[in-house]
């Protein structure tokens, strides 16, 4: 690629002001919009684009955004910046680095459902990050770019910060609403879905930084356009965060489908000591881990979901030999345990339980047994909890039992952590 | 009194939202600048600003780990060690920062300066080990840097 669409500070130094974001085409697919075009064809554009949410479930954003109802106001946006996957920091860069082109996606996506209010929900660990987007959302008022009458066109738009307090939960759609409105922040039962009957009941679209950062430039330049990167079912350029065992971890923004992980691995300098690749994590702890063997599969979708995996949010964290896979799971076992809601028992203790199981694996007390437990919890969490949380939670323990099954071994035979191996218990 | 304290930014924070609810966790923030952690006067002042129960306050405060239901020291030095960051070293720079601070992670100083935590993913796995001071991120730490950092903040007071 050229030139980026997304990561635009890495070719345009203080893209975060905003006199130099519209000194670069910043805010022209608003006054565009604004101006020109229809709600409905903003829409349109967003559809025919094909752009996928970022956030992880990949949904069609234009889509999303023509399920809203037209007839019932108000009407909310609500940008999903809880970003607290393990190992995504795409967000986190964006709200640093290039926080107008999220602004101007968010109202964009505003004026194309007819919401007067939007909501930007940061974990609470961005306040650094929130004071960068306020003080451009601060510059975007005194621009007249929101506000009252934005550009003489009669549109109002307010655009408000509220800041989480440290929950993964917040960033499945339903749970953050939940604690945007001030109650404890666990999911909710769908239908009603958001589109229909989000925040305070009314009619919300729900869209991750990264998502709604696509927005004006498919807006300015049109749908053909952003078809140009990217395959046909998995439009445009996506941010891939890329982390653990390399030499240049960070972010790296592709069209999708393009290249292949071990093509990302080595534009992130290949391995640390060019040790062999052991697994991939494609989408943090959440979605099954890979084989080596998966290393050529593309970077889209469809060629992760058929590889046994999951696009996701596109963070990769990458393992190399010298990793302890029983260790490595344990670590994301962790992770949620502590990010358990609490609302769903199978959830709840099923993280509980398979917390346990590890604990006494690498303790050297474990046994052949305790390895087809962790299975069966896991199987019997599968398909049972309430939302999300509870199925990712069996993706660390169910493939790293059906790819790396001898680790496990090891440990219950009193050999404890693969030889070589520096990340152990 | 939270009330008499930020009267006006609980005002502009209240504007904000068509439900004052909505209110409770930027009030919660304030009340933790305002009294250290979220002790019950801390949600007896938050309830009572926005008509809620003190136990529904309790529960949010209870249900998120950036509200301390309990004190802290002054500086709060937060260390990523999940995944990624464990990837990178996070365990064995957590096991410096204790021997540094003569503490385990969870407690606080003796002279109730610094207060270490280990937390799960704070989204800066590219700058490895990662921390956050009182919620300013501090990145690529090294045994070196952070030795630095607290010679840095014991010279100074800021609560």
């Amino acid at each position: 690629m050229d030139k980026h669409i997304l990561l635009r500070d890495l070719d345009v130094p203080n893209i975060r002001e905003l006199a130099v974001y519209q000194a670069n085409d910043g805010y022209a697919a608003w006054r565009k919009a604004l101006t020109a075009m229809k709600p409905e064809e903003v829409v349109a554009v967003v559809k025919d684009s094909g752009l996928r949410g970022r956030g992880g479930a990949g949904f069609p954003a234009g889509l999303k955004w023509s399920f809203i109802p037209k007839d019932i106001f108000p009407k909310y946006v609500v940008v999903n910046g809880d970003e607290s996957e393990a190992g995504t920091f795409k967000d986190h860069q964006l709200l640093d680095n290039n926080p107008h082109q999220v602004i101007e996606g968010t109202a964009l996506c505003a004026y194309a459902v007819q919401a007067n209010t939007a909501y930007i929900y940061l974990r609470g660990e961005f306040l650094e990050p929130s004071r960068t987007l306020q003080r451009a959302i601060d510059d975007a008022y005194a621009a007249g770019l929101l506000g009252q009458n934005i550009l003489g066109t009669g549109y109002n738009l307010d655009i408000h910060i509220h800041l989480g307090a440290g929950a993964y939960i917040c960033g499945e759609e339903t749970a953050l609403l939940s604690s945007l409105e001030g109650q404890l922040g666990q999911p909710r039962l769908r239908p009603p879905f958001p589109a229909v009957q989000g925040l305070y009941a009314k009619p919300t679209v729900i869209n991750n930084v990264e998502t709604l950062a696509n927005v004006p430039p498919i807006v300015l330049n049109g749908a053909q356009w952003y078809r140009q990167f990217g395959t046909e079912k998995s439009p445009g350029t996506k941010i891939f965060c890329v982390s653990g065992r390399v030499n240049r971890p960070g972010n790296y923004e592709l069209p999708l489908g393009q290249y292949t992980i071990r093509e990302l691995i080595d534009m992130a300098g290949g391995t640390i000591d060019n040790r062999p690749v052991k697994g991939i994590l494609p989408a943090g702890s959440s979605a099954p881990i890979l084989p080596a063997s998966a290393l050529d599969t593309k970077l889209d979708y469809e060629s992760m979901q058929a590889a046994g995996s999951l696009l996701g949010s596109a963070s990769f964290v990458i393992l190399d030999d010298t990793v302890d896979i029983v260790w490595a799971a344990r670590k994301m076992v962790r992770f949620f345990k502590h990010e358990s809601c609490g609302k769903c028992t199978p959830c709840r203790e099923g993280t509980h339980w398979a917390m346990k199981l590890y604990d006494k694996i690498v303790s050297g007390q474990g046994s052949l047994q305790d390895v087809e437990m962790l299975g069966e919890v896991a199987n019997s969490m599968a398909g049972k909890c309430f939302c999300l949380l509870g199925e990712f939670a069996t993706s660390p323990i169910l493939s790293t039992l059906k790819h790396f099954r001898p680790e496990y071994e090891a440990w219950v035979s009193g050999a404890k952590t693969p030889a070589g191996a520096s990340f152990h218990t | 009194m939270l009330k008499e304290k930020r009267a006006s930014d609980i005002q502009k924070t209240l504007a904000k939202y068509p439900s004052k609810r909505s209110a409770v966790m930027p009030l919660l923030y304030m009340a933790q600048q305002e009294y250290g952690y979220c002790d019950d006067n801390a949600i007896r002042d938050v309830a009572e600003i926005l008509g809620l129960d003190p136990t529904e306050v309790k529960s949010i405060v209870g249900f998120y780990t950036m509200f301390h239901e309990e004190p802290t020291g002054q500086y709060v030095i937060e260390v990523c060690d999940d995944l990624p960051c464990a990837l990178r070293g996070a365990d064995d720079f957590v096991a410096h920062c204790e021997r540094r601070l003569g503490i385990k992670a969870g407690q606080t100083t003796p002279d109730g300066k610094f207060t270490l935590r280990t937390v799960m993913c704070i989204a800066a796995c590219d700058r490895a080990p990662v921390a956050q001071v009182n919620t300013e991120y501090r990145y690529a730490l090294t045994p070196e840097s952070f030795d630095q950092m607290i010679e840095e903040l014991k010279g100074q007071d800021i609560k």
